[in-house]
């Protein structure tokens, strides 16, 4: 090993324009941003939204949130994925908490399917905030699947009791299937982040 | 398939969570997670990450002194940023998007929320981006930040930054960072900064370089970046 990590800093409260312009308003395009499908992506069209809470409960309204997952084949847009994923489909995703009123994240986005044997469907996930020096590493699971979710290995390392930090509650209020994912930094219900 | 798995995210060369200091970065208080990260095998999920490539970069992304201009010329000091993205194992790093923020000469954001009572630059907008090429390497034309006070403890100023946000080849490399500029005082004063273990500081502090400085243009500085690298134990999916 040659060379020593460059260390991480904290994202900082200013990411806006350069990280996330269009959704905060400013004049240059975003790379992603909370939309991940279009319209005539294949899959079951989801959308997951949630916010950051801090140690005292309070919401977080300068976090910044990537997801990552494979298409509705469970496959990802990567070379090292040989079998490719759906046309147009990148499973990057992109938002700031600091543009909605109750400073959610929010990504419309399709359910993904099984990446490997054994593993239950879910998306990668990223916490960014101002007072995170270092990003954090998180999983969304979906609580409509609870067979796959008994068995899977990353699940399992869990322990039991923190496991449902880890799973997005379904509610189908806005017409579209709809997982809730609040993501707790610090507290009893601290969501379990994984040294990835 | 087979691939291999990157090394651990090196804990010796990152700040922790929250800041165990009493003078420390104040908000990682809250919001730093405090129970252990879970160590998880890297699947495909943590392996593959976005692919951005050239088409993704607009010609003008990478020159901040120009991507803004609205009726002349950005103030401050023009810098020229150049470097490698490089792996722990010393590989270069093509095709990665590198996107970059700051403030204007005046150490003043673009930000709805900044409330820095500094004059806005109308030529200059701050942000940009770029992608490495075949070897690595990167290139931005810009104005040198100003510093700018922030509300961490009485009399608390940033020092001149640039920040830096990498992807790498998957998700497991994702680096978000920020660059410093060489003989800085309110480096030793920083808690962000001074919140690295010791030994890495200097990484983040970018060299000054006659060799990269352009006649009659703009000083040159050096930055490059090492991101995770694979480790050498083939894993089989
Ligand atoms: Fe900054």
């Amino acid at each position: 090993m040659a060379l020593k990590q460059t260390p991480s800093q904290t994202v900082g409260p200013f990411f806006a324009y350069g990280l996330t312009p269009e959704q905060y308003g400013y004049d240059l395009t975003s790379v992603a941003d909370g939309a991940v499908r279009d319209d005539d992506t294949a899959g079951t069209h989801i959308r997951i939204e949630g916010r950051v809470l801090d140690g005292r409960g309070d919401v977080v309204s300068d976090a910044m949130i990537e997801i990552w997952q494979a298409d509705a084949q469970g496959r990802y847009a990567h070379p090292d994925d040989p079998r490719g994923s759906n046309a147009g489909f990148t499973g990057f995703g992109r938002q700031g908490t600091g543009t909605d009123l109750q400073s959610r994240f929010r990504f419309d986005t399709v359910k993904p399917g099984v990446t490997e044997d054994g593993s239950a469907p879910h998306v990668s996930l990223i916490v960014f905030a101002r007072g995170l020096p270092s990003h954090a590493y998180t999983r969304i699971y979906f609580a409509d699947e609870a067979a796959a979710n008994a068995t899977d290995p990353v699940l399992s390392q869990v322990p039991a009791e923190r496991r449902e930090t880890l799973i997005a509650q379904r509610t189908d209020t806005s017409g579209v299937p709809t997982y809730r994912f609040d993501i707790h930094l610090q507290g009893d219900n601290e969501t379990v982040f994984f040294d990835v | 398939m087979t691939s291999t798995p990157f090394r651990p995210r090196d804990w010796s060369s990152h700040p922790s969570f929250v800041d165990p200091r009493a003078d420390g970065y104040r908000s990682s208080a809250l919001r730093g997670p405090t129970k252990p990260l879970i160590p998880i095998r890297q699947s495909l999920s943590e392996l593959t990450g976005p692919v951005y490539g050239h088409d993704s970069v607009g010609e003008l992304d990478g020159d901040l002194t120009r991507n803004g201009r609205r009726n002349g010329e950005p103030l401050g000091e023009r810098i020229v940023v150049t470097g490698r993205v490089l792996d722990e194992n010393g590989r270069p790093q093509p095709n990665t998007l590198i996107e970059i923020w700051q403030a204007n000469a005046a150490g003043r954001y673009l930000h709805k929320v900044d409330q820095h009572d500094a004059p806005i630059d109308p030529n200059f907008f701050g942000g940009g981006r770029c992608i490495t090429d075949s070897e690595g390497r990167y290139r931005f034309y810009s104005i040198k930040p100003g510093a700018y006070p922030w509300g961490n403890h009485p009399n608390a100023w940033r020092p001149n930054h640039i920040h830096f946000s990498l992807f790498g080849p998957a998700f497991a490399t994702r680096l978000v960072t920020q660059m410093y500029f060489p003989g800085d005082p309110l480096l030793a004063l920083d808690p962000i900064f001074t919140g690295i273990p010791e030994a890495a500081r200097d990484r983040l502090v970018a060299d000054f370089s006659i060799d990269v400085t352009e006649q009659d243009f703009a000083l040159g500085y050096v930055f490059d970046i090492v991101l995770r690298g694979r480790g050498t134990t083939p894993m089989e999916d």
